[in-house]
């Protein structure tokens, strides 16, 4: 069992963790959940003593089975490090070492703590990788991370770390990356690690990803939990007013039309949770609740005061008032029965091939004007394949593609540059579709066909609209955050005044409640624009949440589509039925469709 | 098939090679009968000129091209206009201490380097700092002062080693060294960079977590991703080997292709001259494909 009291760590006296207590018993699950910054990662690389050289660890007591950690030398550490605790890390490419087969990797940590004779090794390595769900081991042993599927590699990722029976699993982020069906096998076999009497230490930013494993939930925020007890009722009444914005910022709960963020009041704090020094230096408060300035409760006290930890139920709430209710989000009002449009963007019977791979077959979609035609599928399905053949990007090898009634494929890319203005895209890494030494008002600015004295006003018009500050046209990429950037994404793509907008999984790799702000802004930005999206995602609940109709893609073909709640509501195709059961939900709905 | 492209592509370079050599030295001025006398040569036209016929000067350039290429391809790289001896047992001679040269070398070269990058990678500034600086002396030395610091030190002062000459293991030390340290101190730069890429990796987290020393991350897992990263450095590598070696054996007065180079550039010896740049260019082409193939053997990611 380990016992965790008052733990802090900070970097050069900046405090990334602040008097965090926890204790996980064996046989329990324990999982944090945070956003980016928010020291969730910190906290679980402290319980292996791998926090940093610059790192500053207290703590008033730590102790693992009776033993204490807080004293531990480097040799000390050596001993524990996988023997006893064991940590799992996102994404088995880069997590395990992409020049070493799987097997070598499971071997050295048999090898480090001698624990079967060498001449078992090869035999006990084969076992621990067929334990770990993988078919065909001897094959397995001898391929390297590349070789494998996302979930194969994360469970032979699972096997090494398992290899020497710790007896604590620390998880940081352990499905993040991988498709939905698979997370929900990831999450099968630690859940099965927990029955045979693992404790489990699981870190996330996905509430929704979690629940279904833990036994407690610690909410984490700026480095302190605000919230922490038994997940079921933590998530049934969630008291701290963040872990309520967490839970309806999960997009899969919420018809089309539901507020997933509350309305930004301060565009510039939109960025990650800051460290209390830092927030306090900004806010003037020496000692004021870090979530104040996010927090639609917030009053004199929550400035003057921060809260200490106060008993609700079970829980231990940081919060002068987890007894009050959050206003309710005002809904985007998408007017009533929109008649569909006609017909902006046809894919006809498109298919594409790649040497002998064919990407995309036979595929047709319709996109009407001011809807949402949500394209879901997991990776290899050919989703950016059919989206790169819509932008004109790309040129099927068969079948056609119409931009309002005219040819749009096939032809030659001179005469598409005229109507490009009519048809923009948004990426899932604007960093990487930015010039990084471009500021955000020329990255706009570029895609303004004005002239410059008017370019300027018409930046910080396209900056209002998408809830960014006139301010922030000088910032370069990297000094934003990654919700910022993909609203500079986002003015950009409508700097054109676009009829069509092309989303490539716009949201997948932000945050939570920043990927609940961008679902929302886009949401508006369709009701007043009146733009078509074809939006792509491998993340059911959010093509639920955003979609008027819905096709999904497996192998290259579209299995099945309609209209979401058909979909949703009565699946027919047997992958769909997979793919849905495989959605994380909460138990709180909120807003059945 | 991939076989074949890269023996096509060897075949290529060294067809360039011998192709630039050969325009290279005609455009050098003067011409070559006089050269071949000598300074102190006095000859009547008559004899310039039978001497020109002999060696088939007086025919026109695109004929002595392809028949140089025809000699070339057949083996024979001509005879010494200076030494009257076949090219190619000139070169063979000279090969054997070069060899031993550029390999002892390149081994203290990749050791030194290896011990440098391992042990002050991802450590504190003062000691990165000091990596630095050492590694920066070392690249910027120009290798025949540092040669003749070395043997006024060791050979002059200390009479460790032999001052010159003599072709046993003792005599090795200096000039290999002094070939080895400016390469070492790029070597340890690219290497350093390369562990510490590594080490920030996920997958150096995973291996401590599993219980692995700081030390044998470095060397079980860091040190093969920094090796990969060597691989780019191959064509600099062997040039500088080559190109050093011409500088450390006058230096140090040992007999090799350096020396022998640098005599028959002085002497415009075109047929030595020529036969020292096509030797080049195949050590090249060969070692950048055992690199290659290294690389693949190394990184797995690479063959797909």
């Amino acid at each position: 069992m380990i016992h965790v009291e008052g733990l802090t760590v900070s970097f050069s006296g900046l405090e990334a963790v602040r008097d965090v207590s926890f204790t996980v018993a064996p046989g329990e699950c324990l999982a944090i959940v945070g956003e980016s910054g928010s020291g969730k990662s910190v906290t679980a690389r402290a319980l292996v003593g791998l926090a940093g050289d610059r790192a500053e660890v207290t703590s008033r007591g730590f102790t693992f089975d009776g033993a204490d950690l807080s004293k531990l030398t480097e040799t000390g550490w050596r001993g524990v490090r996988g023997r006893r605790i064991g940590l799992i890390l996102q994404d088995a490419l880069v997590s395990l070492d992409p020049l070493r087969t799987v097997g070598a990797e499971v071997a050295e940590t048999l090898r480090t703590h001698h624990v079967v004779e060498p001449s078992q090794r090869p035999a006990r390595v084969l076992e621990l990788l067929a334990e770990a769900g993988i078919p065909d081991p001897e094959q397995r042993a001898g391929q390297h991370p590349h070789e494998l599927s996302g979930g194969l590699r994360q469970r032979a990722l699972i096997a090494s770390v398992v290899a020497a029976g710790p007896s604590l699993l620390v998880a940081d982020e352990p499905t993040t990356a991988l498709d939905a069906t698979v997370q929900v096998q990831i999450l099968e076999l630690l859940g099965r690690l927990k029955r045979e009497g693992a404790a489990l230490l699981l870190i996330s930013h996905d509430l929704a990803a979690v629940a279904r494993l833990a036994d407690r939930v610690a909410v984490m925020y700026a480095g302190r939990f605000v919230e922490e007890g038994p997940a079921e009722e933590l998530l049934a009444a969630p008291a701290h007013p963040y872990t309520r914005a967490l839970i309806a910022a999960v997009p899969a709960a919420h018809a089309k039309g539901t507020r997933l963020s509350a309305p930004v009041q301060e565009p510039s704090v939109t960025g990650p949770a800051l460290p209390a020094r830092i927030a306090a230096l900004l806010t003037g408060y020496e000692s004021a609740c870090p979530y104040v300035s996010r927090c639609a409760l917030a009053d004199q006290r929550c400035r003057e005061e921060d809260p200490s930890p106060t008993p609700v139920g079970e829980r231990r709430v940081r919060c002068h008032h987890h007894d009050r209710r959050l206003p309710d989000l005002p809904p985007i009002s998408l007017g009533e029965t929109r008649a569909p449009g006609p017909v902006l963007l046809s894919v006809e019977n498109v298919t594409k091939r790649f040497g002998a791979r064919t990407a995309v077959d036979d595929v047709s979609l319709e996109l009407r004007a001011g809807e949402t035609l949500g394209v879901v599928g997991e990776s290899g399905s050919g989703k950016t394949t059919v989206a790169r053949i819509a932008l004109g990007l790309l040129d099927p090898d068969a079948g056609t593609v119409r931009l309002d009634g005219e040819p749009w494929s096939g032809i030659p890319d001179r005469l598409r540059r005229a109507r490009r203005r009519r048809i923009q895209a948004i990426y899932q890494d604007p960093l990487g579709s930015f010039d990084p030494r471009h500021t955000a008002g020329q990255i706009i600015g570029e895609a303004v066909a004005l002239p410059r004295r008017v370019r300027k006003a018409r930046v910080a018009e396209l900056l209002d609209q998408v809830g960014l500050p006139a301010t922030l046209h000088t910032r370069r990429p990297l000094e934003m955050s990654g919700g910022q950037r993909q609203r500079v994404a986002i003015a950009r793509a409508l700097a054109t005044g676009p009829e069509v907008l092309v989303c490539d999984e716009p949201v997948s790799a932000l945050d939570v409640s920043i990927q609940a702000q961008i679902l929302d802004l886009l949401a508006t930005l369709q009701r007043d624009l009146a733009v078509a999206v074809l939006f792509i995602s491998h993340d059911l609940g959010v093509i639920h949440h955003v979609s008027d109709r819905i096709a999904v893609m497996k192998d290259g073909r579209v299995v099945e589509s309609g209209a979401t709640a058909e979909v949703f509501g009565s699946p027919k195709e047997p992958y769909t039925k997979e793919l849905l059961a495989a959605v994380p939900t909460l138990a709180t709905e909120r807003s059945p469709r | 098939m991939s076989l074949l492209r890269r023996v096509g592509a060897g075949v290529m370079v060294l067809w360039g090679a011998a192709t630039l050599a050969f325009i290279s030295l005609l455009l050098i001025p003067g011409d070559p009968v006089s050269t071949l006398l000598g300074p102190a040569t006095m000859a009547s036209p008559e004899v310039r000129a039978q001497i020109a016929a002999d060696y088939g000067f007086d025919r026109p350039v695109a004929v002595r091209y392809l028949d140089y290429l025809g000699t070339v391809v057949t083996g024979d790289l001509g005879s010494s206009y200076q030494l009257q001896r076949p090219v190619g047992l000139l070169i063979a001679d000279q090969l054997g201490p070069t060899v031993q040269l550029a390999l002892a070398a390149m081994v203290t070269a990749v050791v030194i380097a290896v011990i440098s990058a391992v042990t002050t990678a991802g450590r504190a500034r003062p000691v990165r700092a000091a990596a630095g600086a050492w590694e920066l002396v070392a690249v910027s030395l120009p290798s025949y002062w540092l040669g003749i610091l070395l043997l006024t030190a060791f050979s002059f002062q200390l009479r460790i080693f032999p001052v010159i000459g003599a072709q046993d293991l003792a005599a090795l030390v200096l000039p290999a060294l002094t070939l080895a340290l400016p390469i070492a101190g790029v070597l340890a730069q690219v290497l350093r960079e390369g562990l510490e890429a590594a080490l920030a990796q996920p997958f150096a987290v995973t291996a401590r977590a599993r219980g692995l020393s700081q030390f044998a991350v470095r060397l079980r897992h860091a040190l093969r991703h920094a090796a990969a990263s060597l691989a780019t450095l191959t064509g600099w590598l062997v040039g500088s080997l080559l190109g050093g070696a011409v500088l450390v054996e006058t230096v140090f007065g040992r007999s090799g292709i350096g020396a022998l180079t640098l005599q028959a550039v002085g002497n415009k010896d075109m047929p030595v001259v020529m036969g020292v740049v096509l030797l080049s260019a195949l050590v090249f082409v060969v070692i950048s494909n055992v690199v290659d193939l290294l690389h693949t053997a190394i990184d797995p990611r690479v063959r797909a």
